[in-house]
């Protein structure tokens, strides 16, 4: 859990590549932090949920970092972490961030922006 | 500041509390806010929330050595240190030396998406972290209701700052939660309903074009709080209330007298002047010479070595330094010596609240013993008149309190009651003394009189006021059957006076000349009469002579005669014979 899970060693393509790709890319690199606080139910939770979506939709492109703010506080205050457990998208750009333990597959996928139609945009 | 009445005392021991340092603030609320509690501050934008919490934590870890912690929802670290280093604080300094962490929490509502459940628990330990870094006792956040604008799900939010409140209790931190006022409620989100042991609410109110910040204690449980709405200012030193109760009437007297710096207005003042630590107002229409009694005094005082303070809303210090030189009086000196203190601006400049806590400022800075505010009338232009006359009672208090002479001096408009001031002070001041104009015979002359003079004999006389190239003198107005005469009418009527008392000397030489002639005439002829008498005298006693000589010869001729006729000798012995001295010296 507390481990960072690194899938994948290939670099991030830039930015205009990833915008010509309209959405999730077929080979650019998917950074993401979850923040979590312990060990508890909804952190497992959540970080069960985010292993299914990135294997679901991301095979072999994703690295997933999990911090531990009970253990690394100070590191809340790097990604402004308000709510645990909140998952930022490092890369690519812009950076996003969602709340709660992502049970709600397709509200996930659209605040990572894999489902392009949905989101806000 | 802080200054306990015996029941705020009781209330302190009720409830432990922490002093906010902050001027007035402890004093209304009997010692602080609740230790180890959550106060909220509520109020419009601008009102003053997160400086009132950042003094609050600043004077905490600089005077009551309890480290803070500011949580900023709204403004970073670098936008906060530079607002409060405008009220002199260096707030870079001390997160440098551990006394306070700032925090700045950025909530941006595009970034973040919501799935499923979540709490507050990053916030929870991002503050605990904080609290350990400084090992805070204090802690502030400001504003926390932003977490409404970043966060969509209302029931977490409110479940977690239930728990927030609770968790900052359990930690026995003080803590300050700032909250934006709300439509008909106190806060936008209803804050007040989780903190509920104090809330305090402040008002930023404009009427007439000049602002008034006020401070209510809504809530405070546990403790008897003053209720008032209270006026609080922000300036360069900060965030100070101003409790209008909190000086009462029990201020110590003075017995010692000092001088107006009129001789003869002294003499009109029991002889000795005003008392020390007394409110002297003087009254007057314009140009009636009201500034130049306050210059005198303050020339009396500074003579004596004592320091002065000189509010002015109409004068700037130099116009003042000049005109007072024409009347012989060079404040300037005093000035140089740093014993005189101006201090000029507009009644208009600031509000009535900002008016008195300037006066407050820089008589606790200065520590004056004579003020001098000129005119008092002014202020009403800076509020209303219920206004100013609040200040100004509260004004008068602090300045009893010290024992500084306070005198003011009052405009009076033509076409209102002559005894009367706008702001309504008259009942409060201990000695009035009035300069009015007399208009008689196409002149105006000043005249002056005290109405009233509490603890003091005071002469009941108007004096006739004359401002001279030697300052200021009163003399004696003319009383006489034409009424009160001043001014060139009192000199005409004293040369008439004088004229009249001529012809009344003249008349009396006149008539002692003319006894004195009689008298000589009158010896004269007791002379005349005397010699008179003492020829007649004479007269007769040569005839007397004259008469016994003649007797004489007759008897000698009869002795001779008798004695040539040898008759009767044993008849006439000579020697028996009483009748005459002559005889017997005849006969001897």
């Amino acid at each position: 859990m507390k481990k960072s899970v690194k899938v994948s060693k290939q670099r991030p393509r830039s930015l205009q590549e990833i915008a010509e790709k309209e959405g999730p890319g077929t080979s650019e690199m998917w950074d993401l932090r979850l923040y979590v606080a312990g060990q508890s139910p909804r952190s497992l939770a959540a970080f069960a949920n985010l292993k299914k979506i990135c294997e679901d939709h991301l095979p072999g492109r994703y690295n997933i970092e999990v911090v531990d703010l009970i253990k690394h506080p100070q590191l809340a205050a790097g990604d402004q972490i308000l709510a645990i457990p909140t998952l930022v998208r490092k890369l690519p750009q812009p950076l996003r961030k969602i709340v709660g333990d992502l049970r709600d597959t397709e509200r996930a996928l659209v605040g990572l922006q894999l489902r392009p139609t949905e989101s806000s945009e | 500041m802080a200054k306990a009445t015996p029941k705020q005392i009781s209330a302190n021991r009720s409830l432990p509390k922490a002093l906010t340092g902050i001027q007035g603030l402890d004093e209304i609320t009997g010692g602080g806010f609740p230790r180890g509690r959550p106060t909220l501050i509520c109020g419009s934008a601008g009102a003053g929330k997160t400086l009132l919490a950042m003094e609050f934590l600043i004077r905490g870890a600089t005077t009551y050595k309890e480290p803070g912690v500011f949580m900023a929802f709204e403004e970073t670290e670098a936008e906060l240190a530079q607002n409060v280093r405008s009220l002199g604080f260096d707030l870079e300094q001390l997160v440098k030396e551990k006394k306070v962490a700032v925090d700045y929490v950025r909530i941006e509502r595009a970034e973040i998406d919501e799935t499923g459940d979540y709490d507050l628990e990053g916030l929870f330990i991002r503050i605990g972290a904080a609290i350990d870094a400084v090992k805070a006792k204090r802690v502030v956040l400001d504003t926390i209701e932003n977490l409404f604008s970043g966060l969509q799900n209302q029931g977490i939010l409110r479940a977690e700052l239930r728990r927030l409140f609770r968790w900052l209790k359990d930690k026995g931190v003080t803590a300050v939660i700032t909250a934006e006022r709300g439509e008909g409620a106190l806060t936008r989100q209803g804050l007040e309903e989780y903190v509920s042991d104090c809330v305090i609410l402040l008002d930023h109110r404009v009427t007439d074009q000049v602002s008034t910040r006020r401070l209510r204690i809504v809530k405070y449980r546990g403790t008897a709080h003053g209720t008032n709405e209270y006026p609080f200012l922000i300036d360069e030193d900060g965030f100070s209330v101003l409790p209008v109760t909190s000086l009462g009437l029990q201020h110590k007297v003075s017995d010692e007298r000092i001088s107006s710096g009129v001789p003869r207005l002294d003499t009109m003042l029991g002889g000795q002047g005003f008392y020390r630590g007394s409110t002297i107002l003087i009254s007057g229409t314009a140009g009636t010479g009201k500034t130049s009694l306050a210059a005198h005094l303050i020339d009396a005082a500074c003579r004596r070595g004592e320091r002065c303070l000189y509010f002015s809303f109409e004068e700037s210090p130099a116009q003042m330094i000049r005109n007072m030189r024409s009347i012989g009086l060079n404040l300037d000196t005093w000035s140089r010596k740093k014993l005189l203190q101006f201090h000029s601006s507009r009644a208009t400049f600031y509000g009535l609240e900002m008016h008195l806590a300037i006066i407050h400022k820089v008589v606790r800075d200065f520590q004056p013993q004579v003020v001098v505010i000129d005119p008092v009338g002014s202020l009403i232009q800076a509020g209303n008149k219920q206004d100013a006359h609040t200040m100004l009672i509260r004004l008068m208090d602090f300045l009893k309190a010290q024992q500084i002479t306070a005198f003011l001096t009052n405009l009076i408009s033509g076409g209102t009651a002559l005894e009367r001031t706008d702001v309504e002070i008259s009942s409060i001041v201990d000695t009035w003394l009035f300069v009015r104009d007399i208009e008689l015979n196409g002149e105006r002359n000043r005249a002056l009189y005290v109405l009233k003079s509490r603890g003091m004999a005071h002469s009941n006389q108007l004096r006739e006021f004359l401002l001279t190239d030697k300052g200021v003198d009163l003399m004696d107005v003319y009383v006489g059957p034409e009424g009160v005469l001043t001014g060139s009418s009192r000199l005409s009527q004293e040369v008439r006076e004088k004229a009249a008392a001529l012809v009344r000397q003249e008349d009396a030489d006149r008539k002692e000349r003319e006894r004195n002639r009689k008298r000589e005439a009158l010896e004269a002829r007791i002379e005349a009469l005397r010699k008179e008498f003492e020829a007649d005298e004479e007269e007769a006693k040569r005839s007397i002579a004259e008469d016994s000589d003649r007797e004489r010869l007759i008897a000698e001729n009869r002795d001779a005669m008798a004695r040539s006729r040898r008759a009767d000798r044993d008849k006439y012995p000579a020697v028996k014979r009483p009748r005459s001295r002559n005889e017997k010296v005849s006969k001897s």
